[in-house]
């Protein structure tokens, strides 16, 4: 069924059809039209989840965590200064090996108080142990919360479904909504092997020497390391049975392609009709959406990018002290492999909500074309002076 | 993975859970070495009201049933005095540990 | 004489890590006499983190979820929502925390679980300080006691945070205080909360032999004291409003009594305790009032 519906309306209709069975969670703009869809939801009886509507987001993941140790579907969503007040129980979420599934809504941090976004929040939480999916459209929202939950439930690690404020959050795009049975069959119900369980008791997160510490974040890598696979193949498993099809990263005219732009979310989906115009003009450029960001696609950017003769990467966040996330992993990508290692570029826009247009997108493309390489590390496209 | 009671060896990740969960009980964890003094109790002064059995912290008091003084169970007693200093007719002595 | 007057049921094993004389240790024991098998616990940073074991064992033969320092009583509501979603409506699950996540750091999830009136027991153990870390003022800590970061030149100045009061004031269907020396009331405590649906919440004091710099022996010894010298009255609240003295202090021992015994209040002077004395007469007089009140 097809329907015009809003980014945060699509990540309801993601749970509602995941049929997640316990939800907590806390209001935040722009987050909370998720909870407000989801309270009638569960109100109404069309989603049959216990929905704890708790008193802080440290409260909502803790909770999250419990229902889910306890062996439910469980799921939550947040953004920016409630990310980062959840971020001790991210930590715990991954370290109990936990898939859990939450929503966060992209928005800068304060101070200055914002709600517009950028990428600062979700990659603050970028070591935590949590697989991170950026999308571009609504569609791949919802999609993305039912591939989530698949994927997590077979690495035993979180996965956080990423959308951009206001770009996806508040924006109504057409949507397919999955016929419910169809994604039923494509995800069974939640059967952990060991949980919380009176029939089999056991404590769990206890007290852990450094003599066994270490094993227990070696299992978290490997994990991260099969998830790789898995997201790939349960990618193409949901694009048979649905015709969308998902990936670590997505490629657009990059065959031929010179210079490759790298970008996320809507940000490359905007990116798109800019490689278009640049192609008409004759210029040799590709496209690259980093979809998962952890975990990292190292060797999909290795492959693409090696023998290129450029490479742009679109930063809608900043490491202060460093770069851009995303151009800074790109580049760490590379140290280590064989083939040549194209000049990279990397330009910080978009920041605290600023609009990312296509003529943005063109100027920062033909201002790297017309460079041998780069300045300096960072390119701030569009500070005001 | 299941619980035992026994110690539990580990070589290494092969051999453990995905997630910190415990695989035994610490009741292979013998305390008496915490002691330096050790409650005796003496049986023809005791009235077996078991209020000894009753506050130990360590449950290293057996109750064998209500005709019987408890058996303190000295695997485990730390020898924390609580017993002797509770028993209201005063027949538990904390004497010095032999080693 | 000869019967048992608690269950004899065991479900805490020996070979813990609890110090000797480890009134916190004492007080699980008691709890998971009542509740048994079908329970389980959310066990926030505190000495039971410690106490049940490092990985990979545990002293307990029900299942223990070790969560963070703020989270006792969230995580317990989360572990029981998870459990009635897969229908499983048969199983307790009880918040096991420490006077420093309770008072302090978890304060806040408390009152949203109370406010909720989320289908937990949550059970503080009282030390007075944290004793995890080493010994700091909590804000259970009371009015004149040594701490690490409240030194004898510099005790503490601050009356106890009165938790049952605040607890009471969210209109849960029960809150009590208990006392380790008083099992019996405390077991009767703990089956009342068994059998209540909704928020729940037990108050236990338990001293800490190597917090309160005091001979292990006296752990039951002080705790009876502070219930007779009317420190720590035993009490419970049903509902916010239906007030019930558990144990009536009639002929009430001096303070000094209680203090004299711990090296915790060993810089107190006579003033001292003549300032202790008449706080506690207040508190007892204040409560009094309600009991008869708010019957
Ligand atoms: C967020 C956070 N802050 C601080 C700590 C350190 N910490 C662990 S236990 C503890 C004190 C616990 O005190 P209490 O709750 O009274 O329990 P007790 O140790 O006395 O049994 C502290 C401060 C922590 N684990 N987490
Ligand atoms: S000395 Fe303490 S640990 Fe030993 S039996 Fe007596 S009460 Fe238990
Ligand atoms: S420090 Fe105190 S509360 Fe902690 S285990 Fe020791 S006696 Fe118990
Ligand atoms: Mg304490």
């Amino acid at each position: 069924m097809k329907k015009v519906i809003l980014g945060d309306h699509a990540v309801s209709y993601g749970a509602l059809l995941s049929r997640v069975q316990t939800i907590a969670a806390y209001p935040i703009t722009p987050q909370t039209l998720i909870v407000e869809r989801l309270s009638e939801m569960t109100a109404n009886g069309e989603l049959d989840a216990i929905f704890t509507k708790v008193e802080s987001e440290h409260s909502a993941m803790a909770s999250t965590v419990g229902s889910s140790a306890a062996g439910a579907r469980a799921f939550t969503a947040t953004s920016a200064q409630g990310l980062a007040l959840m971020h001790e129980m991210l930590h715990w979420a991954a370290g109990a090996r936990l898939p859990i599934v939450m929503a966060n809504v992209n928005r800068a941090m304060a101070p200055g108080w914002t709600i517009w976004t950028d990428q600062n929040d979700s990659l603050s939480a970028r070591d935590v142990g949590w697989m991170q999916v950026y999308c571009q459209n609504n569609q791949e929202v919802l999609d993305s919360i039912i591939l989530g939950y698949k994927v997590s439930e077979q690495v035993d690690l979180p996965t956080m479904v990423i959308l951009d404020a206001f770009v996806l959050s508040h924006t109504a795009e057409g949507v397919d909504i999955p016929d419910i049975k169809k994604v039923d069959e494509f995800l069974p119900p939640y059967k952990p092997e060991i949980k919380m369980d009176i029939n089999d008791p056991r404590s769990f997160g206890a007290l852990t020497s450094p003599d066994v510490y270490m094993e227990f974040r070696y299992k978290m890598q490997q994990a991260m390391d099969k998830a790789k696979k898995v997201i790939v193949e349960e990618g193409k498993k949901f694009g048979e049975m649905f015709g969308r099809e998902y990936g670590l990263i997505e490629e657009y005219k990059t065959e031929d392609a010179d210079t490759i732009l790298i970008a996320s979310a809507t940000v490359a989906s905007t990116a798109r009709a800019v490689i278009d115009e640049l192609r008409e003009k004759g210029e040799k450029v590709g496209l690259v959406r980093i979809r998962v960001f952890r975990p990292f696609p190292t060797e999909e950017i290795i492959k693409v990018l090696e023998g290129r003769k450029k490479v742009v990467v679109i930063d809608r966040n900043i490491s202060f002290g460093k770069t851009g996330i995303f151009f800074d992993e790109v580049k760490g990508a590379f140290y280590n492999s064989k083939g040549n290692k194209p000049p990279m570029f990397g330009y910080i826009a978009g920041l605290g909500g600023r609009d990312v247009t296509p003529k943005v997108i063109r100027e920062i493309v033909e201002d790297a074309l017309n460079k041998d390489k780069p300045e300096s590390e960072i390119i701030w496209k569009g500070v005001k002076l | 993975m299941k619980h035992s009671d026994k110690d539990v060896k580990i070589k290494g990740a092969s051999d453990m859970p995905e997630m910190p969960a415990s695989l035994g009980s610490m009741a292979h964890n013998k305390t008496a070495s915490w002691r330096n003094l050790k409650p005796v109790i003496d049986e023809s002064k005791c009235i077996k009201c078991f209020i000894c059995w009753k506050f130990c912290p360590d449950a290293a008091i057996d109750f064998i049933d209500e005709n019987t003084s408890p058996k303190i169970n000295y695997d485990y007693c730390k020898g924390c005095g609580i017993c002797a200093h509770e028993c209201p007719v005063k027949c538990i002595d904390m004497v010095e540990e032999e080693r | 004489m000869s019967k048992l007057t608690i269950p004899q049921e065991e479900i805490m094993s020996s070979g813990h890590l609890a110090c000797q004389g480890c009134a916190g240790a004492l007080a699980m024991r008691y709890m998971l006499k009542v509740f048994g098998k079908k329970t389980m616990l959310a066990v926030p940073a505190c000495c039971w983190s410690v106490i049940d074991g490092p990985w990979p064992y545990s002293a307990v033969s029900v299942p223990l979820f070790h969560t963070a320092f703020e989270t006792a009583a969230i995580t317990a509501s989360g572990l029981k929502a998870g459990l009635v979603a897969q229908g499983i409506n048969d199983v307790n699950v009880v918040a096991w925390a420490g006077d420093g996540g309770t008072f302090d750091i978890g304060f806040q999830a408390i009152s949203g679980a109370a406010e909720r009136n989320d289908d937990i027991l949550y059970v503080v153990y009282d030390n007075e300080a944290y004793m995890n870390t080493g010994i700091q003022r909590s804000s259970a800590t009371p009015y004149g006691a040594w701490t690490t970061t409240t030194p004898a030149n510099h005790p503490k100045d601050r009356p106890k945070k009165d938790l049952v009061e605040i607890i009471a004031a969210h209109r849960v269907p029960f809150v009590a205080t208990a006392s380790v020396a008083y099992p019996e009331d405390l077991i009767k405590k703990f089956e009342k909360a068994k059998n209540t649906k909704g928020f729940k919440l037990i108050h236990i004091f338990a001293p800490c032999p190597t917090g309160w710099k005091m001979a292990p022996e006296l752990s039951i010894e002080s705790a009876r004291l502070a219930v007779q010298t009317r420190v720590f009255p035993v009490y419970e609240v049903e509902n916010g409003v239906h007030y019930k003295l558990n144990i009536n202090v009639k002929n009430p021992k001096p303070v000094g009594e209680y203090l004299k015994i711990q090296g915790r209040f060993r810089h107190l002077k006579e003033d001292d305790y003549k300032v202790i004395q008449e706080n506690v007469d207040r508190e007892w007089e204040l409560l009094m009032r309600k009991v008869e009140t708010f019957k």
